[in-house]
């Protein structure tokens, strides 16, 4: 297979879909940005495409809570077809509001009797934060993250704080290297301390994955990170060309050849 | 509301009113006409035999409207001022307008200009497949009575501008600047009716927040100002720019088009806003005009957005314009001024049943659009609209009759003819008189302010302090074309010059977005705030990397009353300067607002009737280009070692001064312009920045030299030793001052560490030059091009100089704001390309990087002067608005 395909879903309120699909089609994908009222008139849609993304933006406004209108059309529409696409092997990925998604409609994690076992919910500062953040891989199988240490990316959220309904939750997902990014500070630890841990995340967790590692969320934006230029401090640094975020994107497109 | 609408026409005799009649109808039915053009109206319908409809003249108080019609500034004005007088038949086209005519007219062929003060938004060239656009607007008044849908509908309606612009511009950043009272203002101090500062503040900002992200349209250029004058009455400037095909500039609806409209449904809100904005704010504002305040959805308009640019690339309409101040009145009114239109208005969708004919034309109801779409495109464009969940309505069509005539059902309820409708209104004659204040010399401070602590006050002074409260809740990086952002430097929080933007990702071509303003020199003379508005709105993006030959900028003035001749006069100098410093830059002005009547009248507890006006106001904003993003330059300081530039002259200008405001000094001498040096430096530093000699550029602005450097260094994490002596000074210095090569080179030993033999040969040169006062004319690498660097109409009122002691030429080398200056950062083996560059204009070493953090600099007693640890200075700068 030369050049996946590269669905770019986008509802009303999306609105990083132009560079993300930017960012695919500079990762050698060939992507597609269709609205999802056409997939939810052809479900079908879906089974000509390698790669699902779920940009960030804020759909539907993010009015009942954010991803939370989108991620239950998915959840009460389109489930079956989400299924068979993770199942045919192929990949999905979710950013910011594209994660709240993934998260409220059970698609990243299987919705428990008690409800989700883990949500995004507001910062702790309470507003809105556009900054940039560090962050390390750790340890995950995830797909998109192959060969990545650390990385600089740029968040830009107001309900990006992962929390998880148990403690026991959560270290089980660490076991299963399902947790794939985690904000850290200088090199070391963020240990919860804003704003290096922008948002308050438990244990710092920025991304995760599900047990196949084929199905990722994170709250920052790899996107914007294709380009040396858009790095805040390139005017000190010595890197010129791609930007450290084009590598998740190349992960992605690199499975399939 | 809610309940079923009962057709009722309504006629308004104003046949049969006398002038006293006629001037309550105009302000009881929110008309906010003057008495003569209630005449010309009473006139125009006795001549028909018959009386107007509500809705034909709501129509006209809405199309004569200041803020459609902007009848003030295009009026007749008859202006006198120290030099004479001179009568305006048009003072904006005489002025604004006019130095872009020049300027146009000079670049021939070069012409980089495309519409110009004829669409909703200026448009220049941006490369060989794209143009952009920019248009920046205020919502004043709405934000004083409220701030959160005042901010967020006024980001809202600029957007629709540019998106409005041609046949539809993408929109890729937005601006901000805010002008409030101080958030500590005593509660007691609030006048009755309005609202506490902090309260503005917040309201507005997270007002522009929820739109701007929400549209995923960067918030990348911006700022606050605090003056006590602002309150009950703040200033909000939203600006937006956008990106649109080359061959997409121009829109011309055509007879037989549909009128659809896109978007939002049509309700109660927002009724009378144009009209309103004419009007004083006073404590019954709140009540009498609330509903003139609308309430926006950014989402709703995203899902136009996404719509209408997908039409526009199938070219499905002929023409686009918004539904902003005015709504259908306004934007149908404007598309068929040329052709003639039929309305039909009760087939406009509507929130909710109940609203009369009147109401549907002149609702200011949010995200709405209007297309003139061809018969046979309106199939498609129905269906991609419906597609998207975007309502699409057709409301009437546009006819070759030369009249605007609307229908509610089978009743016609307005018809009028659209020359008197555009062309109709009395010119507004207004005198204008500006009388300048004699110059005094500058107050010093009774004890002498030292200059730490004059430095530490002014970094935590609100206007200079961090914005960073504000910038961190835009998101500045949607749509990936970052570049250089509002923070920068080694932890993300130094105050950047101007923002880069690389509004097409697979192009390395950028936009440069910055802006000038300072209300505080329009005390001493708004023609020197003006020009001084202009130099710092260029040299932020020329500091940045931009190209000074292709930096278009925009007027946007907010005044008081300008029915008081002296407050009208302090804005026609202003426009004067702006003609004049814009011809001698060769920088267009592309488009412009104005907003007059910023001014809150209350009763203060003893009674009386008191009015607040704002200070002269006047934001200049600039779309700079840069080539090649990957040339810009950041203001942080980088490397220990490298030497520090003072490029510009600095002179005794401390009017209006940060410094003056923290040491509570009058008087003195308000920063000029110089046009031809201006011309020079700018052509100068960006050839210097092209050929990458600068490592960190910063402009001197607020606070000056010390300001500058202390921003540079705490933004790098680093120090920084200067020697004051080095400084190129344009007013007389003590016998103290060092004044032969020799002393001078020694002085310049002290400040650097380590000097390698070369560097001090070659700025042994500048001193010579210095010494003899030859300055080079032109330089061979610099090509001056574009303006003229004439100023006809400079007029310097300063005083004669007194002798200032050692102290106070310290302060005056730190702390002035004279205009056109740059700090630089240059590597030890850039020097010479550096300097070769800058060989035309006056520039010297007076430092270096220092990677100790600290500030240390060294005073005409060749001593240092000032003394101070970065982390204090910056926890200083942050502390003020760190909400």
């Amino acid at each position: 297979m030369p050049q996946p395909r590269v669905l770019i879903l986008r509802a009303p309120g999306t609105n990083c879909d132009q560079e993300t699909a930017h960012a695919f089609e500079l990762a050698g994908g060939r992507p597609e940005r269709h609205h999802v009222n056409r997939l939810l008139d052809e479900p079908k849609l879906l089974a000509d495409f390698q790669i699902l993304c779920l940009p960030g933006g804020f759909s539907y406004g993010d009015d009942i809570g954010a991803g939370r209108i989108l991620g239950s059309q998915i959840e009460h529409r389109l489930a079956e077809h989400f299924a068979q696409f993770k199942e045919a092997g192929k990949l999905i990925l979710g950013i910011c509001n594209g994660f709240q998604i993934l998260m409220k409609s059970g698609i990243l994690l299987p919705v428990a009797d008690a409800g989700p076992p883990a949500t995004l919910t507001w910062n702790d500062s309470g507003r809105f934060e556009a900054r940039w953040v560090e962050l390390r891989t750790t340890g995950s199988h995830c797909v998109f993250f192959a060969g990545i240490d650390r990385i600089d990316l740029p968040i830009a959220h107001a309900e990006g704080k992962f929390v998880a309904r148990d403690e026991p939750f959560l270290a089980g997902l660490e076991k299963a290297g399902q947790v794939t990014l985690r904000y850290q500070a200088a090199g070391g630890d963020a240990r919860g301390a804003y704003p290096a841990n922008p948002n308050g995340s438990l244990s710092d967790v920025a991304g995760i994955c599900d047990a196949t590692g084929r199905v990722a969320g994170l709250m920052p934006h790899p996107e914007r990170f294709v380009d040396a230029t858009q790095h805040p401090q390139w005017t000190r640094r010595e890197q010129r060309g791609a930007g450290d975020g084009l590598r998740v994107f190349e992960n992605a497109v690199r499975y399939f050849r | 509301l809610g309940s079923a609408y009962r057709f009722e026409l309504v006629t308004v005799a104003v046949r049969d009113l006398d002038d006293v009649g006629l001037a309550r109808l105009s302000r009881q039915g929110q008309l906010y006409l003057s008495l003569a053009e209630m005449q010309t109206i009473r006139t125009y319908f006795g001549d028909l035999g018959r009386d107007p409809t509500d809705a034909e003249l709501e129509t006209i108080a809405q199309t004569w409207s200041e803020h459609c019609s902007h009848k003030t500034l295009a009026g007749r004005i008859a202006y006198r001022d120290e030099r004479g007088s001179r009568e305006f038949s048009n003072m904006l086209k005489e002025t604004v307008f006019a130095a872009t005519v020049a300027i146009r007219r000079r670049l021939g062929a070069d012409d980089w200009c495309v519409s110009v003060f004829s669409d909703n938004a200026g448009i220049v060239r941006f490369d060989d497949r794209f143009n952009v656009c920019f248009k920046v607007e205020t919502h004043n008044h709405p934000s004083a009575l409220e701030p959160y849908g005042g901010a967020n509908t006024g980001l809202g309606g600029v957007i629709r501008d540019t998106l409005g612009t041609g046949l539809g511009a993408k929109p890729v950043c937005n601006t901000d600047v805010f002008c409030f009272a101080p958030p500590d203002t005593p509660i007691d101090e609030l006048p009755a009716g309005g609202l506490h500062p902090r309260r503005v503040i917040q309201g507005v900002v997270s007002g522009v927040r929820d739109y701007g992200n929400r549209m995923g349209i960067p918030t990348v250029n911006g700022a606050v100002y605090f003056d006590p004058r602002y309150l009950g009455n703040p200033l909000v400037y939203c600006g937006n720019v956008g990106l649109i095909p080359r061959d997409h500039s121009f829109k011309k609806p055509q007879p037989g088009d549909h009128i659809v409209a896109i978007g939002g449904r049509t309700g109660r809100d927002g009724i009378h806003g144009a009209t309103f904005s004419s009007a004083e704010l006073t404590s019954q504002s709140e009540s009498l005009s609330g509903g003139a305040v609308q309430i926006g959805n950014a989402i709703t308009e995203k899902m136009v957005l996404d719509v209408l640019l997908a039409a526009r690339d199938r070219g499905l309409y002929h023409a686009v314009t918004d539904c902003g101040a005015g709504g259908f009145s306004s934007a149908v009114g404007e598309m068929s001024e040329e052709i003639g239109a039929e309305v039909w208005l009760d087939r406009a969708p509507v929130k909710y049943d109940g609203l009369s004919y009147t109401e549907l034309w002149i609702s200011e109801a949010q995200e709405r659009m209007v297309v003139a779409v061809p018969p046979e495109a309106w199939a498609e464009l129905s269906a991609l609209c419906q597609s998207e969940g975007v309502e699409a309505t057709i409301i009437g069509r546009f006819v070759p009759t030369g009249r605007l005539a609307l229908k509610y059902g089978e009743h016609e309820v307005a018809n009028l003819d659209m020359q008197f409708l555009h062309r109709g209104r009395p010119p507004v004659v207004r005198e204008a008189v500006y009388q300048p204040t004699a110059a005094q010399p500058l107050a010093w401070p009774r004890q002498p302010l030292d200059p730490a602590v004059a430095l530490e006050r002014i970094l935590g002074s609100l206007n200079v302090a961090s914005k960073h409260w504000v910038i961190r809740q835009y998101d500045h990086e949607v749509q990936g074309g970052s570049v250089v952002k509002p923070l920068v430097g080694v932890a993300n929080d130094g105050p950047g010059d101007a923002a880069v933007v690389r509004p097409v990702l697979s192009s390395r071509r950028g936009l440069v977005i910055g802006c000038g303003m300072n209300p505080h020199y329009g005390d001493f003379d708004t023609a020197h705030m003006a020009a001084s508005a202009i130099d710092e709105a260029v040299r932020n993006c020329v500091a940045v990397g931009a190209d000074p030959r292709r930096i278009a900028i925009l007027d946007n003035f907010c005044w008081g009353n300008t029915d008081r001749p002296e407050t009208l006069g302090s804005l026609v100098r202003a426009a004067l300067a702006c003609h004049d410093l814009a011809v001698a830059l060769g920088t267009p002005f592309i488009s412009g607002k104005d907003s007059l009547n910023n001014e809150f009248r209350h009763r203060t507890a003893d009674g009386r009737e008191e009015s607040i006006a704002i200070p002269p106001s006047l934001l200049i904003s600039a779309l700079g280009q840069i080539d090649d993003v990957s040339h810009a330059v950041t203001m942080d300081l980088k490397s220990a070692g490298n030497l520090l530039f003072l490029v510009g002259q600095t002179k005794n200008e401390l009017a209006g001064s940060h410094f003056a405001l923290v040491g509570g000094c009058s008087g003195g001498n308000v920063p000029e312009v110089d046009a031809a040096m201006a011309l020079r430096t700018f052509s100068a530093m960006h050839a210097a920045i092209a050929a990458g000699t600068v490592r960190a550029c910063h402009d001197l602005s607020e606070g000056g030299l010390a300001v500058a450097l202390a921003e540079m260094a705490f933004a790098g994490g680093l120090g920084a030793r200067i020697d004051l002596n080095c400084v190129v000074r344009e007013f007389s210095t003590t016998s103290r001052a060092p004044k032969s090569v020799a002393e001078q080179e020694a002085s310049l030993m002290r400040a650097l560490e380590s000097s390698p033999e070369r560097i001090v040969q070659a700025i042994n040169q500048q001193y010579e030059q210095l010494e003899s006062g030859a300055r080079p004319a032109a330089h061979r690498d610099v090509e001056v091009v574009g303006g003229t660097g004439e100023v006809p109409s400079a007029v310097s009122t300063r005083h004669s100089p007194r002798p200032l002691d050692s102290a106070q030429i310290d302060a005056v080398t730190l702390f002035s704001e004279s205009n056109t200056r740059f700090l630089c950062e240059v590597p030890r083996d850039k020097v010479d390309a550096f300097r070769l560059l800058l060989a035309a204009v006056p520039h010297a070493a007076i430092g270096e990087v220092r990677g100790d953090g600290r500030l240390e600099v060294i005073g005409g007693f060749g001593e240092p002067c000032l003394l101070a640890d970065i982390a204090t200075l910056k926890a200083a700068w942050l502390k003020p608005l760190d909400w």
